[in-house]
């Protein structure tokens, strides 16, 4: 017989955007139980975890166990109490060969156990195994620990309750609806239960209620953003979407201090006219069915204007002083302890702009880079330093170059956002990262495993990338202050930045960077290279020769120097060998790799390296690592893993 | 419609009926209904307790000189505590706000994660800030730590923001414009206040005389902890609850000469450590006076 599985964990509001984890982490655990199953779905609500499957068997396949009795010599009276305990006669025992003799046995029928047994032990210890970045407590500091209360179980076996008890709540057939309009406890059974709760207000599935979202806006034209659109799916158990409107005057205000309140404030969609200018209304996603008489509008709408006034309030408070004359107040606000104020930092990163080849204009930007820290509307919304410091710096008149340097010094603060736009914004943002992560390794603040409050690995991230996409051929090594320690973190960025981001085979970043890393515009160039290369036929084998000449090298503990006695060279493959490189030394690889292979290839065949005459063997060695030298600037070819 | 002080009428009725002790507002200046003995020092041990109480909570840095119609230099919380939480926490919350006439099949609710910490208390907690059609009305908790205590009675905390919830309800832009009682306005009643306190805050309080206090009261508190004898048989009598006043005295002092911009960002760290160490110092040992108490009454 085959059966439904329903279970839902009901908890108070669980943090939306830890939801999709947690539920992947339940799956997991629930295949970790082994019990065969048709399929299996998960989904979630702020208020319940589930997950339901089909085709459980009721018990598990029974199994068979080898029970070894007696020796074979033993008294009768043994075999006898052996033959009673299994329940059967001594006639029915076998017997057994076994390395220490021969023994009675029998092959005992273990009855599987019930799926329903099984659950009902395994489940609570899954439930409090599903990981969560944090936790609490509500029965008592000793008690169970969970995102939020666990208030209700729903576990079911096809139309049996699975019982156990967990933080004293037991399992039960009760499920609850939406808080407000469903009702609190609401029977169900594996097939109706989808149903029942959408009778009380809840959708089930996020897809559904993703859905429901934009439909509920089309015809708006809403700036699409897919992360608040899932926050919104995870913060609600029945999303309806208005769309409500501000005062048009309120556009006077910077589009990105707009947009910042709107979206990271009332997490509001903002609304764009016909040409893509924002236009004076917002969209947000209530958790109830309808509004029909336009409370929850106004009331959006009521808290959006009192917002948009603060931000107006502080736009216009902070023009009454330029950012230049908030160079000083810099020196009360401190980057970090040990490394002094924002005013020592804005000086470090002045000169560091002068060394990356920085103009003026450049250097300009980067004395007002920091000033916005002490204005109010950044003070209000951190998420736009940087921003608000570009905004004024063109409100009160600097070039182009100067506002949007400052504007965009802080990108990328992600691996998909953009590099700043301009050479100045990308020198004035490499000398922030720069300093700042010079700054923190001189004093000891290097990222331990998920620790990194500093943020370097990002900053760090940020200046390979700058550096690569912005073409910036600046020797990254030489602007590590000789921090090797700083060097092996960076060397670690370069590596995940073009095998994980850019999609370089590992093995090719690992050949062209012992070539070198520190231009890493040249290593893109000669990545770029090997990706051509690779897939042509004399690629490998050529490869797996200069590993070869690699390790005879190695072994040999050759070290180079010397020159090629041509007097000792062989006639034939070797000779020939020499020839050809002579002939294509310094050119690239790409163009001779087709004439050099068989060469390579021939001499290997034909010639012993290890010559019993010292000098012979000397001058092989001399012409092998020649050759590998010639072509080692491009990549470490010996680092390439080869098939072959 | 109601008035701000129907309101709490209403509020504080219903958490009455819902076993709560109704106190009135501690007489010590606070940033927070949380600083409160009644909350930071009745969370702790083992002891059940409810209690509801309105309390202006101060804080410098907000004030607008009365200008602003969303920020205010004092505000009114609400602030109960349950203590252990009960189940149906959640649902007489959302009672509550019925009792004061939101009708919440036409409103909007979402409760968002927002982890509450107090840093100069040492104490934190889980919880949400409850929206109501996009406002933010109260800050729900549930309680895990308290003067670096882990709490075993898990109470559940919940504050309200009165002047919004009121602003909501009688459908204002400002705060000044609320209702206080009928004929009076918010604006009568505080509006000098806000302004006043403004002034002082931001522009005339004396810093070195300010500093001078809090080393007073921090010397005051430090004094009567390091006096503390946990062994000794009179230690019920032992003025904890005073010491815990200069504590208080000391945060508030630390909130106007931050206000008047005289900590730097690195001083704030070590005055805030300071006030913490004193607070931590009075949460054990009130756990301590607590436990004792209980055996000689046993």
């Amino acid at each position: 017989m085959s059966l439904p599985f329903l279970f839902e964990i009901g908890v108070e509001e669980i943090p939306d955007w830890m939801i999709p984890d947690a539920l992947e982490n339940l799956r997991l655990l629930f295949e970790k139980l082994e019990i065969p199953y048709e399929s299996v779905t998960l989904d979630a609500t702020p208020r319940r975890l589930v997950l339901r499957a089909e085709g459980l068997p009721a018990r598990q396949a029974d199994s068979q166990e080898r029970v070894l009795g007696p020796a074979k010599s033993a008294p009768p009276q043994a075999v006898e109490g052996f033959a009673r305990k299994q329940g059967v006669k001594p006639q029915d025992l076998a017997i057994e060969t076994t390395p220490k003799g021969d023994y009675y046995s029998f092959i005992r029928n273990v009855p599987g156990r019930l799926t329903k047994d099984i659950l009902a032990e395994a489940l609570p210890g899954i439930v409090l195994q599903i990981y969560f970045p944090k936790t609490m407590y509500w029965t008592g500091k000793s008690g169970p620990r969970f995102i939020r209360p666990i208030r209700w179980i729903v576990a079911l076996l096809g139309e049996e309750i699975v019982p156990f008890e967990l933080a004293g709540v037991r399992s039960g057939a009760l499920t609850s609806g939406h808080r407000r309009l469903g009702a609190k406890e609401i029977a169900v059974t594996p097939a109706d239960y989808v149903e029942r709760l959408r009778h009380h207000y809840v959708i089930l599935s996020a897809e559904e209620r993703r859905n429901r979202i934009r439909e509920g806006l089309a015809g708006v034209r809403v700036k699409p953003d897919p992360a608040l659109l899932e926050t919104l799916v995870y913060l609600t158990e029945f999303p309806t979407p208005i769309v409500g409107s501000f005062d048009p005057q309120f556009l006077e205000l910077p589009e990105e201090v707009l947009v910042t309140v709107m979206r990271h404030h009332q997490k509001y969609f903002s609304v764009e006219d016909a040409q893509g200018k924002l236009a004076p209304q917002f969209a947000t996603v209530m958790n109830i069915d309808a509004d029909p008489e336009g409370f929850i509008r106004r009331g959006n709408e009521r808290v959006l204007r009192a917002r948009f006034n603060d931000a107006r309030f502080f736009w216009e408070t902070d023009q009454k002083k330029k950012l230049a004359d908030r160079l000083p107040d810099l020196a009360h606000v401190t980057f970090q302890a040990k490394l002094g104020s924002y005013r020592d930092k804005t000086k470090r990163i002045m000169a560091l702009v002068k060394e990356l080849g920085g103009k003026p204009l450049a250097v300009r930007a980067a004395r007002l880079c920091k000033c916005d820290l002490s204005t109010e509307l950044v003070k209000e919304f951190t998420e736009l330093q940087g921003v608000v410091g570009g905004l004024y710096a063109r409100a009160q008149g600097e070039r182009p170059e100067v506002w949007q340097a400052i504007y965009d010094h802080y990108k990328p603060e992600s691996m998909e956002d953009a590099i700043p736009r301009h050479l100045a914004g990308r020198q004035v943002s490499l000398a922030d990262k720069l300093d700042t992560l010079r700054g923190c390794f001189r004093v000891g603040l290097i990222p331990t495993g998920s620790r990194d409050p500093f943020g370097l690995r990002r900053a760090a991230q940020g200046v390979v990338r700058i550096l690569v996409e912005g073409k910036i051929a600046v020797p990254l090594l030489d602007l590590l202050e000789g921090n090797p320690q700083l060097a092996a973190f960076f060397e670690d960025r370069v590596k995940f930045y073009f095998k994980d981001h850019r999609g370089f085979k590992y093995d090719e970043v690992n050949a062209a960077m012992a070539a070198g890393w520190s231009n890493l515009v040249d290593l893109e160039a000669r990545l770029m290279r090997i990706r051509t290369l690779r897939p042509t036929p004399d690629f490998e084998p050529l490869a797996a020769s200069f590993k070869r000449i690699h390790n005879i090298l190695v072994q040999a503990g050759f070290t180079g120097g010397g020159a090629i006695d041509q007097s000792l060279l062989e006639p034939g493959p070797e000779l020939e060998l020499y020839e050809e490189f002579i002939g294509i030394a310094g050119q690239p690889i790409e163009s001779v790799i087709s004439k050099l292979r068989p060469k390579v290839d021939l001499f290997f065949d034909k010639v012993l390296v290890n010559a019993p005459d010292a000098t012979i063997r000397q001058n092989r060695l001399t012409l092998l690592h020649t050759l590998l030298a010639e072509f080692s600037t491009m990549a470490d070819f010996s680092e390439i893993v080869t098939n072959s | 419609m109601q008035s701000f002080q129907e309101i709490i009428f209403k509020l504080k009725q219903y958490w009455a009926d819902r076993g709560c002790i109704i106190q009135e507002p501690y007489d010590v200046e606070v940033g927070a209904g949380t600083m409160c003995p009644e909350t930071f020092l009745r969370v702790l041990g083992p002891q059940p307790y409810r209690v509801a109480y309105v309390q202006p909570s101060r804080r410098p840095a907000d004030g607008r000189y009365g200008d602003n119609p969303n920020r205010l230099y004092k505000h009114s919380q609400l602030q109960v505590i349950l203590k252990p939480s009960p189940d149906d926490i959640m649902e007489q919350y959302l009672a509550s706000l019925e009792a004061i006439g939101i009708d919440l099949r036409k409103h909007d609710i979402k409760f968002e994660e927002d982890n509450w910490e107090a840093p100069t208390l040492g104490a934190w907690g889980i919880g949400w800030q409850v929206m109501l059609d996009g406002l933010e009305v109260t800050q729900f908790t549930y309680f895990q730590q308290c003067g670096g205590i882990d709490l075993d009675l898990v109470p559940a905390e919940l504050t309200y923001g009165l002047e919004r919830l009121t602003a909501f309800l009688q459908v204002k832009d400002s705060v000044y414009d609320i209702e206080w009682a009928k004929g009076v306005s918010y604006g009568d009643v505080r509006h000098r206040e806000e302004l006043q306190y403004s002034v002082y805050n931001f522009e005339m309080a004396n810093i070195p005389t300010l500093w001078k206090l809090f080393d007073l009261h921090e010397g005051e508190a430090a004094r009567l902890l390091a006096a503390y004898a946990p062994k000794s048989a009179e230690k019920s009598r032992f003025p904890l609850l005073p010491a815990y006043d200069h504590v208080l005295k000391c945060s508030n002092l630390f909130n106007t000469l931050d206000s008047r911009g005289a900590i730097s960002v690195t001083e704030r760290v070590g005055v805030i450590q300071r006030v913490r160490k004193l607070a931590v110092g009075v949460a054990q040992a009130w756990l301590d006076q607590q436990l004792v108490q209980r055996e000689v009454a046993a």
